[in-house]
């Protein structure tokens, strides 16, 4: 039995440790936020927060973050206020489909937290999530804007 | 009073682990309830697309699929607009497909594709929405026993204008719903419009960033079962033997066996990773079947053969282009190449399935609920009528979701092994890329002539390229021309006397498919470089030259004229930096592009600047246009830099993105968007913007290097495409 913390919740699920904590969070335990794009590390559609920083849940064996702090996009929100990203990505209209979204917002939500006032060429070095619909340039637009909000509590 | 949301929804809940949650999945769409409160009141049909509820909200039908487009949004802004409710009070909801076939295809269309919802539905929508009004306004003033005359309507209230007196929709929707339906209604000058044409914010938006939107990939269904899949590398290869015993002991693994006639290998399992890993791990011997020898050399022969070809079906013929040649002071004969590509949605394929009680059901992100409806029956072997599809968001589609309908077809035949339970099929990424419908790959033959004074006189084109009307859709082609690959070239405008353009169908055993812009993502590459090359013999100036040869197109001029203009061409540019052009014709709407790049000596093109600009007619949902030329413009310059799909041994080289790599924010150039609708006609919007990019590109590598590009990607030239 692996315990984690995700989302604030302890939660605990019985697989073999070798299982990525991306099909563990999806399937066992119902955690639909992270998503799946390629399963090599290369898309980032199934970025989460471990410990605050961005992981690609697909290839991070699920044995390896036992008792960690696992923040999906379902978690980034706070007793229901959005968090600055979220509200900046509603403001600017960014998703298309928005299949890689949750993704994107958190890897966003850790460049803020890393660097308050990011410029484009921090936004090009960390955003390496990928967009096939083509969000590029909403998703600057609106990590300008949340950068300009109120900073967030840390995640 | 006939609420047929209510049953589909109810029976639907009964099954739904999401239910508690408070999500309706497939059916209610999550983001229009959280915008007017309760999923699941009752409501009042006064027509198909419009439900009013007793609390006076409304609910707008919407019948085809939402992947980002926009359409869930824009589509019922058209009904909302004629009905005159109040926006912020309506939700959004998809009809139902079952139902949608029951009640004789009341819904019109159910497929988002071709870039025709709005173009193809908007009739019917507004007349839906000014019916609706109608019977509202009929029902109040028969309470008030006034004349319909003395009331009018506005957000979403009946007003008695001589006395004030009010109702709302809420008040007379069952009155309503009891009238016969108007039999002829006016609709609202497009001048007059108050909602549509204003900038709507989209209505899946919030739940997507939420993170509680729902694609087909999150489908969970309580004693759900999990399928991996594998076909044979090779397309049209089958199974010849596998060894379960190799994996069946393995932890959750229920079934491992073939369907379709030994076409694809299925693992199912209790969760996917499971099912996933234990197919990786599964002896499996292959019979590849007659192609295993087919490389993208030969294909490239073959299309070249149809090149050589003496006589093919006629697209497009005006004077005598062979004669004129002759005769021409100058001619020029140039071969253009586009390759494969592969559609690679974020969501990989998939499909959830149920059978039980000889009636399917499915749950699925489609890009047309009745094509998946129609494929599910008949993999079940069950009538139409028995099947209901629960349309997912779908994590892009770009025309993979459409027509093929093989991720249905696979998920059904799974499911069959499985009475009563669902099973939910997912496709890995490797799967997806090596099994897609692909773009075609196209050879050009284009050869043209000028007169002495370098006026085009002479102008042909022969079209090279598998047919997907006859291969995927099994269709007859009319008089031997598949119209999707003579995009461009059948509706030439250039005023041109002499054009000859033809196509030679070249099939091959690589499956071709509908992909976002279709022949028009990759004919006016070969078009529009060919018309500057013409240009640049006849010593003029690109965009002078094409103004003088669609001087009678008011359309095309126009578009191209506003671009220009934008991007003022003909202006000083920064040393080094070189600007493209191209125009085009697609899906009913017109496109044009101004491209400014810098070259670098190792090959780096710089691109400074991208001017892209549509006149679609009318517009419904102007930011929304904005959002798709953004993303018209990635999709485009993804597959220009680097996309190809190549062929080995009779299977696809490329597996995910670490080899069919995609563009990514750090390469995204500016984009300046122009939308100059000049109205009078209904253009579509999510393919368009993508058609004029790559020739503009081209065009404007040509004008910095003199190094002009006939063939894609770019990689291929020892080119790399970077953001200024
Ligand atoms: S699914 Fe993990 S990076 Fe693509
Ligand atoms: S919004 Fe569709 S992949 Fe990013």
């Amino acid at each position: 039995m692996i315990r984690l913390v995700v989302n604030g919740q302890a939660r605990q699920a019985d697989v073999e440790p070798e299982m990525p904590l991306l099909w563990v969070l999806r399937d066992e335990l119902d955690v639909k936020g992270p998503k799946y794009g390629c399963g090599i590390a290369q898309c980032g559609s199934c970025t989460v927060l471990l410990d605050g920083a961005p992981v690609r849940s697909c290839s991070v064996p699920v044995s390896a973050v036992a008792g960690k702090k696992i923040t999906t996009i379902e978690g980034l929100a706070q007793n229901g206020v959005m968090h600055p990203v979220q509200k900046a990505w509603i403001d600017h209209e960014v998703p298309q489909c928005g299949y890689c979204q949750g993704g994107q917002m958190l890897a966003a939500v850790s460049l803020l937290q890393n660097k308050p006032k990011p410029t484009d060429a921090d936004i090009d070095a960390v955003m390496t999530n990928i967009c096939r619909c083509g969000t590029y340039a909403r998703i600057r637009t609106a990590i300008h804007a949340a950068a300009a909000a109120a900073p967030a509590k840390r995640v | 009073m006939n609420d047929i949301s209510t049953i589909s929804r109810r029976e639907f809940l009964k099954d739904s682990t999401l239910a508690g949650a408070g999500l309706v999945l497939g059916f209610h769409v999550p983001g229009a309830g959280a915008q007017t409160g309760k999923p699941g009141i009752s409501g009042v049909e006064v027509n198909a697309w419009v439900v009013v509820r007793p609390d006076n909200t409304i609910i707008i039908r919407y019948a085809r699929s939402e992947m980002g487009q926009g359409s869930l949004t824009s589509a019922p802004m058209l009904v909302a607009e004629e009905l005159d409710c109040d926006w912020k009070q309506v939700s959004v909801e998809y009809a139902s497909t079952n139902e949608h076939i029951r009640r004789n295809r009341i819904w019109g269309g159910m497929a988002a594709v071709g870039s025709q919802t709005i173009r193809l539905s908007q009739d019917y929508l507004r007349k839906g929405g000014a019916a609706a009004r109608q019977m509202l306004l009929a029902a109040a003033a028969k309470r008030w026993a006034v004349a319909e005359s003395s009331c009018s309507v506005a957000g979403g209230v009946i007003t008695h204008v001589p006395s004030g007196r009010t109702l709302t929709f809420g008040d007379v929707a069952i009155d309503a719903s009891k009238l016969q339906p108007p039999k002829d209604v006016k609709l609202k000058d497009p001048k007059d419009w108050k909602l549509a044409g204003t900038s709507v914010k989209r209505l899946d938006i919030p739940d997507t960033v939420m993170g509680r939107q729902r694609y087909g990939v999150d489908v969970q269904l309580p004693g759900m079962l999990h399928a991996a899949v594998a076909q044979c590398p090779v397309f049209g290869g089958t199974v010849k033997s596998f060894d379960a015993a190799a994996v069946q002991s393995r932890r959750g693994i229920r079934k491992v066996f073939t369907i379709d006639s030994g076409k694809v290998m299925v693992v199912v399992a209790d969760n996917w990773w499971r099912a996933k890993e234990a197919l990786k791990a599964l002896p499996i011997q292959w019979d590849v079947g007659a192609n295993g020898n087919v490389s993208s050399e030969s294909i490239r022969g073959f299309l070249k053969a149809g090149l050589d070809v003496p006589t093919v079906p006629v697209a497009r013929k005006a004077g005598d282009a062979d004669q004129a040649l002759t005769g021409a002071a100058k001619v020029l004969e140039a071969e253009y190449y586009t390759p494969y590509l592969c559609h690679a949605p974020m969501e990989p394929m998939g499909c959830t399935a149920r059978i039980a009680d000889g009636r399917v059901d499915v749950w699925c992100s489609t890009q047309t609920g009745e094509g998946t409806l129609a494929t599910a029956a008949a993999a079940a072997g069950v009538p139409l009528d028995q099947v209901e599809v629960y349309k997912m968001q779908n994590g892009g589609g770009f025309g993979r979701r459409g027509g093929s309908q093989d991720f249905t077809r696979i998920g059904v035949l799974i499911a069959r092994e499985f009475p009563g339970v669902p099973v939910k099929s997912l496709w890995s990424r490797e799967e997806d890329t090596q099994h897609d419908f692909y773009r075609p790959a196209a050879l050009y033959r284009m050869k043209a002539g000028l007169d002495a004074a370098g006026k085009p006189v002479a102008f042909k084109a022969r079209v090279a390229a598998p047919s997907i009307f006859a291969t995927l859709l099994r269709l007859p082609l009319k008089d031997g021309i598949d119209n999707s690959a003579m995009e461009g070239f059948a509706e030439f405008p250039y005023a041109i006397p002499n054009v000859l353009n033809d196509y030679a169908q070249r099939d091959t055993h690589v499956p071709v498919g509908f992909w976002r812009t279709v022949g028009w993502s990759q004919n006016p590459f070969a078009r529009e470089c060919f018309i500057d090359e013409m240009a640049l013999a006849a010593g003029k100036d690109p965009f002078q030259f094409r103004r003088e040869l669609l001087a009678h197109e008011k359309r095309p001029l126009g578009i191209l004229e506003a671009v220009a203009k934008a991007a003022g061409w003909g202006t000083p540019l920064p040393p080094g930096v070189f600007r493209g052009i191209s125009v085009t014709e697609p899906y009913a709407a017109f496109t044009a592009a101004v491209i400014e790049v810098s070259v670098s000596d190792k090959g780096e093109v710089k691109i400074h600047r991208i001017v892209q600009g549509i006149d679609c007619g009318y517009v419904v949902n102007p930011d929304n246009i904005v959002a798709q030329i953004q993303g018209s413009v990635v999709y485009a310059l993804t597959a220009i830099g680097r996309g190809e799909i190549t062929i080995k041994d009779g299977r696809v080289e490329q597996s995910n993105f670490n080899d069919y790599p995609m563009m990514r924010i750090a390469d995204m150039p500016k984009v300046e968007v122009v939308i100059a609708p000049t109205g009078g006609f209904w253009g579509g919007v999510g393919e368009p913007a993508q058609a004029p990019i790559a020739p503009a590109l081209c065009n404007a590598i040509f004008a910095a290097t003199g190094k002009r590009i006939r063939s894609l990607p770019l990689s291929h030239h020892g080119l790399t495409l970077v953001k200024a």
